[in-house]
Parts: C-alpha cells; structure tokens; sequence
C-alpha cells in the first residue's frame, strides 16, 4: 500500500465506525477540497452510496459557484442534503460585509451559531427533495449526536490537537485538556446524553495529500480553486467577501499538485488568505471551541 | 513543509518525564530542518519579544493559547517534519502524568519512540512509566535522548550513568534501547548536527537516528483477520449486493476462500472483493479497508471476527486473561460492568479477578490489591457477558488488543494473554461445530421477514409456577395467528417426552441439556422464520445466557409474569400481575410492536 491508500483505508474505516456506531449522524460539506474529498471516501466506504446525510451552512455570502457546484453533484451523487443559516441575522443584516459587524462577530453568527443551531435542531433545516428538484423545510429537528468533519491537522494548530472522535459537551465545548485517550483502532464512540461527538477522517491528510488524492481519483472540484486566465486562484474557500484569492497560474490538479509540492506554497501557510485568523491571535481557536470548524 | 509524501514516513512518538525537553528537541529539529512554514519562527520570536519572554524551541509547538499559559504540552499534537530521506509524523507525547492518556493516544500509533531523559536529573518516574507503556503498546523501536548535557557540562561520566541505569530498566521489561544520544536541544547539539562539545560520542545525531529507523512492517504473513464493520445492503439505492465491510487486520483473502465468522463459527465462500471506483480485486491484503460478497446468504452482525477455513483460528471465550493499563480517574473495581471493546466486538465484562498490579514507574508487584487505579498496570481475568473472537498477543497483536469502556469512556487497555475456560465453552463449541456445517437455505433471513412480514424472534415467559405463564403463552399464539403471524407456542412438555426423550427427567444435572437442547428447537423454528413462544419456570440470567449462545441474542425478546422476581434474569418486559390471558397478550403483543418484530396498524 502506499502513503495515499493508506490514507484512504484508514479514513474509510472511521468513517464506517462512525457510520455504525451513531444513530444520528451527518457530514458537514463546505464544497471546499477538503469535506468534497471526505464525500468521496464515503462514497468508497459505502460502495458508491452516501447513507448519510450532507449538512452545508450557507452563510449567503458563499461564492456564488459553490452553491452550484453544491447541488450539481448532490443532483448527480443522489446526495441527502441539507443546508441550514442564520436567518435572523441575515434578515437584520448584522454582517461584516454590510458593516455591521467585525470579521469575527460576523463568523461567530454565520459559521458558528448557525452550525450550532442547525446541528441541535433549534434553527430550520432544508432538505432537498430529489423530485422535486428544489429545497424544502425539513420536518426531522432531531439533534446530530455524531458530527462528521474535514479538518486536517497540519491546518493550524488548535486542529492538531483534535482527535479522530473528538466530544462536544452539552455547550458544544471542546475541553482540549482532557480529552479521551483514542489507541488502536478504538474510538470514543459512546457518549452521554446531550453531548455530541465530531468525527474527523481527515486529520492525518496534509493539503498535498488532499490534492494528490484528488489527482488520482479524479474527483470533480469546484473551478475557483483554478485559474480562469486571470492570474488568480482560490487555495482555501469561504465567504466571498472575506476569501482572497492567491497569485498563481495553476489551471489544472496537476498544475496544483506541481505548485504545492516545489513552487511558491510549498512554504506558506494554506489558511494564509483568510482574514479572520490574523485578527486575534488565539481566535481561530476560540472560534473553534465554539463550534467553528 | 509537508510537502513530500511517501511510504517511508514514518510516525514518530517523542516520551519522557515532565520538563525533560521534549518540545524543545522537536522545536529545533523543525528549525534546523527547514520544515517551519514561513514566518513561523519570526512570529514565535515576534510573541515572544511582546511578552518579554526568552525564546524557546518549545514554543513554536505551543500553539494554543492555554498551552503556552501552563507551559507543558497537553496533548499528542501531530508535527510534520522532513529530512532529506523521509516525512515524519511526531506525536508529541507530553510528559506530565496527568496527561498519561494523551501519550498512548500519540504512542499506540508510532513506529517508532524517542524517549527524553534530563541529564541533569537522570532517570525519573515517568522515563519509566513511559518506557513500561512503550513496550506495552508494542513499540520497538527506541533511542534514548539524554538532553540538557550543556547543564551537566557535557560531561560523560553523567551520560554514562543514565544509559547504564536506564539500560537495566529497560532490560527488565525485555526491552532494549536502538541507541542512547547525548544532546543539548536548547543549544542544538546532535539534534541535526554532530556535537563539538562531546568529542568522547562518535554515535549518530538524533536526526541520523531517525533516518535508520525503519518502517513497521503490516502482518502480512498471519492468518486473515478482519474484524466485521458492518453488512451493507443498500437496497433502496437500487443495490441488491449484500456486502460484509471491514478493514483487514492481518493475512489476506481472495475470491474462492471460504471464510469462518467467530464467535458465531458461520461459514461461506467469498463470491466478490467489491470497490467503488476501483479495478476488480481478486485479492485483498492486510492494511486496505474493504468489503466482499458471499455465495451464501448467511446470517452475520457487526462484532464478527472474519477468517479463513484453512488457517488458524482465531480464539473464541466468554473469560480471557489480560495484561491491562488503567487510564480513568475512577478505579477499575470488581461487581460494576464495563464494555470490553475488541476489534469492532462490544460486550459487557466485569473484572473477576486481579492476579497482580505492577507498579509502572518502578516494577514493583502487588498481588493483594482488590482494584486498580489510575496508571496503575495490571495481570487480570475478565469475564464477559457473551463470547467474542480475538487471538492472543504474541500471536496476531492486531487482535489481541482491547479497550475497557466505563462511564461512556475508553479508561483502559490491554492485551490478550490467553483465552479461559467459561461456563458455557461446551455449548458454543457444539454450535460453532452446527454453523460451520449448516446447510444453507436460498432464502435469506431478509427474505422471510419479508415474506411473513414478521421478524422471527424466541418469545420466553417466565416467572414462579401457576402465574398464568401458559394461558398467557397459548393467548398470545391465537391473537398473533388471527393477525396472519407465522407464530408456534412449544409447550415445554412436548420437548421433554419426544426430543429429550433420551435424557433422565428430574434430575437437575441435565438442565444445561436441557436447555441446550431447547435451544437448538427454537433456532430451527426461528430459521423457518417463525414467531415462537416458549413457557419456563424461573429462568436465570445463566440460563438466558446459555440459550443466547445458540440462537442469536437479539431474536429472544424475554417476559417476567408475577409479581415476586425470584431470579437474576434481566427480562425486557415485566408483567406482574396476571390480570387475563386477553389483557397480558395484549401487552405481550405491544412489547413486540415497540421492537418492531411485528407492525403497528395503520
């Protein structure tokens, strides 16, 4: 086996665990490259079905291809996909893009309260209804006790210090000091009521992993993420008004690959273009204990 | 960075006692490597001057806010670094003993361990409870770091000293050590580059170390192993194959093998290695997460141990010996149930018996301690609530291993030293020996159910004699047949004079055989797919148990009639008044809905 079928085998036996072991289970998809590799190896793990529902936050201020490409491939894999957001505060337009809100505050409401409230059942869901080609209210509130989520640990640092099952408490706190001892093979897969635990397949993928992966797997990205003739790409996706794109002529998966592995990112950071991690130096990380993924 | 990517990387566990310096080796092995992203060495030295604080290697590690506060490592943080041969993967084992837990985390994974002693403070507590957990977790590969020479002023006598005392611990514990390093982290001596202050070492650098360890090898050449994830059949995706998912722990299968499900002994031959995306596989080998089909439609859960019919079997008891390490603040104590995980196998377990508890940081023994504490290792005896497959360590480590759930935590682990006798060995073994040969039917388990719209499940009243067990039974059979059920009332009298017509009536020896015998009835009729209502006086839990080993535990569905319970048998559903044989069966008829063994009306 090689360093990517490793990868892979690993990441698909927590993902059928998971799978087995919680009753109410869901998989955050961003459609970043990240969460669309995860889907993938779930659609491996399940032998071409995703017998788990897809949850995307939609802070409406997403680049406007991500919805799309979001509901193509739902369309395309018969996804069961469900999108929950902060109405309230999108209605009031408390947003850092209207100015009314820092950058923080701003992710605090659209990424965190509403990944909260979505995930508990407080909020409305949408699912989408594959006849009728459309979203509809979602009638099922129940809260998701098993969380699954596409975080890496060479990221940043508060996410090397995640575990593959990692609890949440009643206050979807993350108690980085103690958390449970996770050896061979065996996870923390039982829980108290209340308390939900976050599943992550991902952790031990690095950025190269991830595009290699998708290379050989010819997994179909979002075009942002290449270059369209400008000069310009995204390498890390988010909110349209807070994501900057980086310099770089890579077009293609191998031309990304190329770039990671010798050209000018092979030493800057991924999450280096995106605003809310310089804002406070321990935020990213206090965003995270909240909830933010 | 974490830019080149191989079959050679190599996952790494830095172990040793509290401010030994760990982090500060990892911190300048990342400096001196070049494998910081950009700028992080500045802004570390930036925070630093803001704070007023002298730089350290261990900061660049420290990356949480209430880390850096406490100023110990708290967790096995995952850090990538590269040399020129190969990635490595540090989990950084943290040394404060309340952090134990963390470490294994990080340990369990490696392939390798450096272990960071102090020079100025030699050999300390957790140097050897780290040590006794490295071997422990199956980690042979070691080098001993002795850091902070510059304290000592480099001086080789004190050098000497630890590498001999430590040596000896190690020995003891069957160990011995790949290397032993003389280093200075904070001054970078033999971390990256050889020492100008130690002219009596000629050995390696760390990093040189490093590059010689070599990667563990998976259990290629052990028999099959794979412990049973799930059975996928997705049929609503408009996907009829019936798939037995898992990864494989050891050996490897192919098309044509036939396979042995442990603990049930169920047979069949694989039909299909299946993939998504995938080229077809004829072969499936150790390490790969897989699924495969079967020419037979046989009956399996999550739990099973899959292996191969022409090589060694894996063991199968209800009572196995163990070598455990204990992590939870709450003592593991005898009378209190546990969950015992092994492979993807969960049953309930309750410590027998303690032979001894060996003090890790000093290998003393006690052999009268009535519980175990925290970080305390220890020789125990489990025993479980039903039977589960495992093999024994020294043999297949993949599947000797376990974890001990308590209080919805993993609180402990351990390793199989040997499979005990139980009371119910005598019976499964005649069942494994019935599965292993059963002739299997064209009609699926799934088929019938669908067919008679019914799950077939063992129905068991019980309770004190005259409480209305029969009436109530017979009610019950009449009510579900005018619902169109396939259901059949066994009156125990019709078994006594016909099947167990051999065995000496009244006499309390046979009861195991009788039951035994019971048991084997009511797995035919539950085969047929048929609902199946069993009347007993007084049945134990011990007598549940001995009938779960032949018929499939989550088939029996048990009823207490009567007020007074006169034994230890954990029924589903009590009853404790007979109040008429219509207004029993009814609840009897409701418990079964609830399991959804029969449907509700619309």
């Amino acid at each position: 086996m090689d360093h990517l079928d490793k990868l892979e085998s690993r990441s698909i036996h927590i993902l059928r665990e998971a799978y087995s072991e919680f009753n109410n289970i869901c998989m955050l998809w961003s459609v970043g490259k990240d969460s669309t590799v995860m889907l993938w190896l779930a659609r491996k793990a399940f032998f071409g079905h995703v017998p788990i529902p897809l949850v995307h936050i939609d802070t409406s201020y997403m680049i406007p291809e991500m919805i799309e490409h979001r509901d193509k491939l739902a369309k395309k894999w018969n996804l069961d996909m469900i999108y929950g957001q902060d109405e309230e505060t999108l209605k009031a337009g408390n947003t850092f893009p209207n100015g009314q809100a820092t950058h923080l505050e701003c992710c605090g409401r659209l990424k965190t309260d509403a990944l909260k409230n979505t995930l508990n059942g407080n909020w409305r869901r949408y699912r989408y209804n594959h006849n009728k080609d459309e979203y509809e209210l979602d009638d099922n509130r129940e809260p998701y006790t098993g969380v699954i989520v596409g975080a890496r640990a060479d990221e940043e640092g508060s996410r090397s210090k995640e575990r593959y099952f990692s609890p949440r408490d009643r206050n979807n706190d993350w108690d980085i000091g103690d958390q449970p001892p996770e050896f061979w093979d065996q996870y923390k897969t039982d829980f108290a009521p209340g308390t939900h635990v976050r599943i992550h397949p991902l952790l031990d993928w690095t950025e190269l992993d991830v595009w290699e992966y998708i290379q050989r797997e010819k997994i179909p990205m979002v075009s942002l993420y290449f270059d369209q003739g400008e000069g310009k790409r995204y390498r890390s996706l988010g909110c349209g008004p807070c994501t900057e794109t980086v310099d770089s002529t890579a077009s293609t998966v191998d031309e990304v690959v190329e770039e990671l592995k010798t050209g000018k990112f092979s030493n800057i950071a991924e999450r280096d273009g995106r605003a809310q991690d310089k804002e406070d130096g321990g935020g990213l990380e206090e965003l995270r204990k909240d909830g933010y993924m | 960075m974490n830019n080149k990517t191989g079959d050679k990387d190599l996952n790494l566990v830095i172990a040793g006692h509290v401010d030994h310096g760990k982090s500060t080796i990892i911190g300048r092995m990342l400096a001196d490597t070049d494998s910081l992203p950009e700028g992080k060495l500045e802004q570390v030295k930036e925070t630093c001057r803001k704070n007023s604080k002298p730089f350290e290697y261990a900061f660049l590690l420290d990356a949480l806010k209430d880390e850096q506060a406490q100023g110990i490592t708290i967790d096995s943080a995952r850090v990538f670094f590269q040399t020129d041969f190969r990635q490595y993967i540090i989990l950084d084992a943290p040394g404060h003993i309340e952090f134990l837990k963390n470490m294994v985390t990080g340990a369990a994974r490696a392939e390798a361990a450096l272990l960071v002693i102090d020079a100025s403070e030699g050999v300390k507590e957790n140097s050897r409870r780290h040590g006794y957990m490295l071997s422990m977790l199956g980690i042979k590969q070691i080098a001993v770091v002795v850091n902070k020479m510059d304290l000592v002023d480099y001086d080789e006598d004190t050098y000497n000293e630890i590498v001999a005392e430590y040596t000896e611990f190690l020995a003891e514990l069957g160990m011995e050590a790949e290397t032993f390093i003389p280093v200075s982290g904070m001054l970078g001596d033999n971390v990256a580059d050889s020492s100008e202050n130690m002219d009596w070492y000629h050995g390696k650098t760390v990093l040189e170390q490093l590059d010689s360890f070599e990667n563990e090898a998976l259990p290629h050449n052990k028999p099959f192993r794979m412990p049973v994830q799930d059975v996928y059949k997705f049929t609503k995706g408009g996907d009829d194959r019936r798939i037995v998912a898992g990864t494989v722990g050891a050996g490897e299968l192919n098309i044509g093998d036939e396979v042995v499900f442990y603990p049930s002994g169920k047979k069949s031959t694989v039909k299909t290695i299946e993939g998504f995306k995938e080229d077809q596989q004829h072969k499936v080998k150790v390490g790969k997460a897989t699924g495969f089909t079967l020419d037979e439609q046989i009956y399996i859960t999550r739990g099973e141990l899959a292996s191969r019919a022409d090589e060694a079997e894996p063991k199968v008891s209800a009572r196995i010996k163990a070598n455990l390490f204990w992590l939870a603040r709450q003592d593991l104590v005898k009378d209190k149930v546990y969950y015992l995980k092994v492979g993807t196998a969960k049953v309930k377990a309750r410590l027998e018996k303690i032979n001894r508890v060996i003090d890790a940081s000093n290998l003393d023994q006690d052999e009268s301690k009535e519980k175990i504490e925290r970080h305390d290792v220890a020789e125990v005896v489990f025993k479980l609530d039903k039977a589960m497959a495992f093999d024994l360590a020294g043999e297949i480590e993949e599947t000797s291993r376990f974890v001990i759930v308590d209080d919805f935590e993993i609180a402990g682990g351990g390793i199989i030293s040997e499979a005990m006798e139980d009371e119910q060995s005598w019976v499964r073994e005649k069942v494994m020996r019935r599965n292993y040969n059963w002739e299997q039917s064209l009609i699926s388990r799934e088929d019938r159910a669908e067919k008679y719209n019914q799950k077939s499940t063992l129905i068991l009243i019980t309770g004190e004699e005259d409480v209305g067990k029969k009436p109530t039974a017979k009610a019950l059979e009449k009510r579900l047949f005018n619902d169109g059920k396939v259901v059949y009332f066994l009156g125990i009298g019709n078994l006594l004079y016909g099947v167990d017509a051999d065995i000496k009536n009244g006499d309390n020896g046979h009861k195991e055989e009788h039951l035994r015998r019971l048991a084997e009835v009511s797995h035919l009729m539950l085969d047929a797919g048929a609902i199946l209502v069993v009347t007993a006086v007084e049945l134990s839990q011990s007598d549940l148990e001995l009938i779960k080993t032949t018929v499939n535990p989550q088939q029996i569905e048990t009823v207490w009639l009567g007020d007074r319970v006169t034994t230890d048998l954990e029924f589903d559903l009590h009853i404790p008044e007979f109040t008429s044989e219509k207004e029993v069966s009814g609840q009897i008829k409701g418990l079964l809905q609830d399991r959804g063994i029969i449907f509700r009306p619309w």
